[in-house]
């Protein structure tokens, strides 16, 4: 089953989701990457129904680089985070809502402070230290209240995201094999293997 | 025919009982079988007690209809469900933890349940899933233990007791049974630790938690876990496992209850609140993540000269 899971630390948000494309009983594929990178400082996990997904997430990338090309600036993480839940708000009164879960990570350049927004298909936005969706979400925040530093090193961070990915596949059941691992930081966002 | 007939008649012994039942204002909980001796015992108005049951060819199925809120969420009964416990075996023996919420549906019932019942100075049993199944089930298998001590002159063994709660309860399935327990000890073998549940699964392990709350208890505990743990070490993760889960899981919480087994016997170690856990902790340093983490932040602001 989809799992995704988000932490914060000194400077930085890590952003994991699985990588299963699942229909039915059957893994469609196992290398999707579910993580888009919405601007240089801004990414976003998606999981929820399939289809309503990836359109969403291509809706959202698309206006997010639309803004930057009229502003010359991107948004902020905030208000990033702002214009999207009132994206999924707007959806879940309409005819057909996106059913799609994310968790939006970003750095603030101006601030200098990392921001991790956990936003539900209902339009719930939150900011979080961390954050996880899917079963998954049972097992890590427990083991995140625990463990979780708001000024941990990379290095910690990553560390702090493996226990939440070993626990997850040796209790659940459907646990995914697979994760794609991301990381926004002052320089920008990057891809990291774990 | 012969029923009406014996229903209105004025003489007879049915008769006389229910004149009796009237004077006495009986209610109808009793049957109308009469006991063979009367010498003394009792009021001959009260016949053999009885449960009322459903008027239906299958009481079970009926039973599982209106109490099973896995497939029907919706279900007029709701038998008590939400807990958290745990038990894990480790170089110094066995701990036991459990929350002390009592919740049907939404709603609180009790905070200060004993979920831990105490079988003999050597076992331990916890509860979760319905409360007055574990409850009656396991006071029994204390009496069946202590028969078995006073036939054997010897204690049972942590996998025999285990063994007749697992055969006891696989008899019964299919009636509407719902418990999770796990069977804790100390005996021949060493410290001893056996989940045992309703559908009639038995299994020796190492580390066990049961309940709603047991995700959030096991992503503490696993990652904490250790077979040389020390006393105390042990005696704080299982402390704080139950924290976790009271704090995370709305079903679970109020207070902990904590003991330790070893080779001399169970030790209650503490009631703990989980409250009280949250903002100061066991010994003045909190658990919550706010409390742990005040003051520290995420940023990272270029160092100014």
């Amino acid at each position: 089953m989809e799992c995704s899971f988000a932490i914060t630390g000194k400077g930085y948000v890590i952003v994991a989701a699985d990588t299963t494309a699942a229909h039915s009983i059957i893994k469609v594929k196992l290398d999707e990457d579910k993580i888009k990178t919405l601007s240089p400082h801004l990414l976003m996990a998606y999981s929820g129904e399939p289809g309503d997904t990836v359109q969403f997430a291509e809706y959202i990338e698309r206006n997010i680089r639309l803004y930057q090309i009229r502003n010359t600036y991107p948004l902020r993480p905030s208000s990033a985070a702002s214009w999207i839940r009132r994206a999924l708000a707007d959806s879940l009164r309409s005819r057909k809502p996106y059913s799609v879960n994310l968790l939006l990570g970003g750095y603030d350049t101006s601030t200098y402070t990392p921001h991790l927004y956990w936003i539900d298909y209902l339009g719930t936005l939150t900011e979080v230290p961390f954050g996880a969706h899917g079963y998954g979400s049972y097992f890590a925040l427990s083991l995140l209240d625990r463990y979780h530093d708001p000024e941990a090193s990379l290095e910690e961070g990553l560390a702090t995201l493996k226990r939440c990915i070993d626990e997850v596949s040796k209790r659940l059941l459907v646990a995914p094999g697979r994760y794609k691992v991301k990381v926004v930081d002052k320089d920008g966002v990057r891809e990291v293997e774990i | 025919m012969n029923s009406l007939v014996s229903r209105f008649s004025t003489t007879g012994p049915i008769a006389e009982l229910r004149k009796a039942k009237e004077v006495l204002g009986d209610d109808d909980e009793f049957s109308d079988a009469v006991w063979g001796s009367e010498a003394g015992f009792g009021s001959l108005a009260n016949g053999v007690p009885k449960f009322s049951i459903p008027q239906v060819p299958d009481p079970s199925a009926f039973l599982r209809l209106h109490t099973d809120d896995h497939s029907d969420p919706s279900c007029r009964i709701k038998i008590k469900h939400g807990t958290t416990t745990l038990a894990f075996r480790f170089q110094g023996g066995v701990i036991v933890a459990v929350d002390s919420r009592a919740s049907a549906g939404s709603y609180v019932a009790s905070g200060t349940v004993k979920k831990v019942i105490e079988i003999n100075p050597y076992l331990l049993g916890t509860m979760a899933g319905g409360a007055a199944d574990c409850q009656y089930w396991e006071t029994y298998l204390g009496i069946q233990c202590r028969l078995h001590e006073l036939r054997n002159r010897e204690r049972i063994s942590v996998a025999a007791a285990s063994k007749y709660l697992s055969n006891l309860v696989y008899s019964y399935k299919g009636m509407g049974l719902s418990m999770g327990t796990m069977i804790c000890g100390w005996d021949k073998t060493g410290p001893a630790v056996f989940y045992v549940d309703s559908d009639g699964t038995r299994l020796k392990g190492d580390l066990f938690s049961v309940g709603s709350g047991s995700t959030f208890a096991y992503g503490v505990l696993d990652q904490g876990y250790r077979w040389d743990l020390t006393d105390e070490e042990a005696q704080e993760l299982g402390r704080r496992s139950i924290y976790a889960a009271g704090h995370r899981d709305a079903y679970s919480g109020n207070t902990i209850n904590l003991y330790h087994v070893k080779e001399d016997g169970w030790k209650f170690i503490g009631n703990y609140d989980v409250s009280k856990m949250h903002y100061e902790g066991p010994n003045g340093v909190g658990y919550g993540y706010d409390i742990r983490t005040e003051g520290r932040s995420s940023a990272n602001p270029p160092a100014t000269q």
